[in-house]
């Protein structure tokens, strides 16, 4: 398989993400959009709408000051 | 389903941070503990904390760390560096701690050429209490104690703290980053290896500058502050190597 056909999964911890929309900006594939529904801690956090189109470049990874975003390969 | 990033080991996991949204400060923590854990220096490692919005770091990163008193992170650094120099020692500050409050003993560490290293983290307000103006303030900048922006004629011009001790001989490593951008991240993670690679040779004080945005103090949004950074504080503070005496002090030491 090669890497163009990787697939990723993007997870957010919902409790742990603060909102700053950091992930949602520097994600070049629109794979992450805040979630109309609130949080424990009353923000409303990123999610994955479609994680289908990831490349697994960990810029939101990179971005988020809270650690909040796993991304799974496979 | 693999895990591709994976928790630092030295970061404390299943904690939320009291810092704002969009602040820099968790994701210079995130670049420390992952790099400690790289390089395997988290059991010998000794981080000291500043007066500031960082004060509570200790509850996010799981090695030693010490609590130091406002500005006096590098006396405090020395002193454990002297005791014993097998530590790892990093002191973390931000710009009202060390350019302010601790100039002193951030001027007199650099001129001693202390073997430690330190991460300043620049957003040039005065985070913890309320956004006051602080010497790294820009011009013009609107802040709670400048509330029609910084007049040079009153108080100053911006202080470039980094460029000062970059010209000390005793300083070998020096470099201005952001963590406005993700290549910003990737950089400042480049800067921070080097500045540690520096105290594990023994080659003298490293200081990496880390431009950091601080949305809550700035009244912007996240995204709008990360851009400011990129915008208005890097025509001020320009990012960049600012001296690498690295390969002179190799051959000092012979």
């Amino acid at each position: 398989m090669s890497k163009k056909d990787k697939v990723f999964t993007v997870k957010v911890r919902r409790d742990f993400c603060k909102g700053c929309g950091l992930c949602i900006e520097f994600c070049k594939k629109e794979v992450l959009a805040a979630s109309p529904k609130l949080n424990r801690m009353g923000y409303n956090p990123a999610e994955a709408v479609n994680s289908a189109a990831c490349i697994g470049c960990l810029m939101c990874t990179q971005m988020c000051p809270d650690l909040a975003i796993e991304v799974y390969s496979g | 389903m693999e895990l591709i990033n994976k928790w630092p080991e030295y970061h404390k996991k299943d904690v939320v941070s009291h810092y704002c949204p969009g602040c820099g400060h968790g994701i210079v923590h995130r670049i420390v503990a992952e790099l400690l854990e790289e390089m395997d220096l988290g059991k010998k490692a000794y981080l000291v904390c500043p007066a500031g919005c960082a004060v509570l770091a200790y509850l996010y990163l799981d090695f030693d760390i010490i609590e130091s008193a406002h500005g006096r992170g590098t006396a405090i650094a020395t002193g454990a560096k002297r005791a014993n120099p097998d530590l790892f020692v990093i002191s973390y500050q931000g710009d009202g701690d060390l350019s302010a409050i601790g100039t002193a003993e951030t001027i007199h560490s650099a001129n001693r050429g202390e073997n430690i290293c330190v991460i300043f983290i620049n957003n040039a307000v005065y985070g913890m209490t309320g956004g006051q103006m602080a010497p790294t303030s820009l011009l013009g900048q609107s802040t709670m104690t400048s509330p029609m922006g910084r007049n040079p004629e009153v108080d100053g011009y911006p202080l470039h703290i980094t460029d000062v001790v970059a010209q000390f001989p005793g300083v070998a490593y020096a470099e201005r980053v952001t963590v406005s951008s993700p290549a910003g991240v990737k950089k400042t993670k480049k800067a921070i290896r080097n500045a540690f690679l520096t105290q594990q040779e023994g080659l003298g004080y490293s200081i990496v500058e880390v431009l950091s945005p601080c949305p809550t103090n700035w009244k912007m949004d996240p995204v709008t502050a990360c851009k400011w950074v990129d915008n208005e504080m890097t025509k001020e503070y320009k990012p960049g190597l600012l001296t690498d005496k690295r390969e002179e002090k190799r051959k000092e030491k012979g």
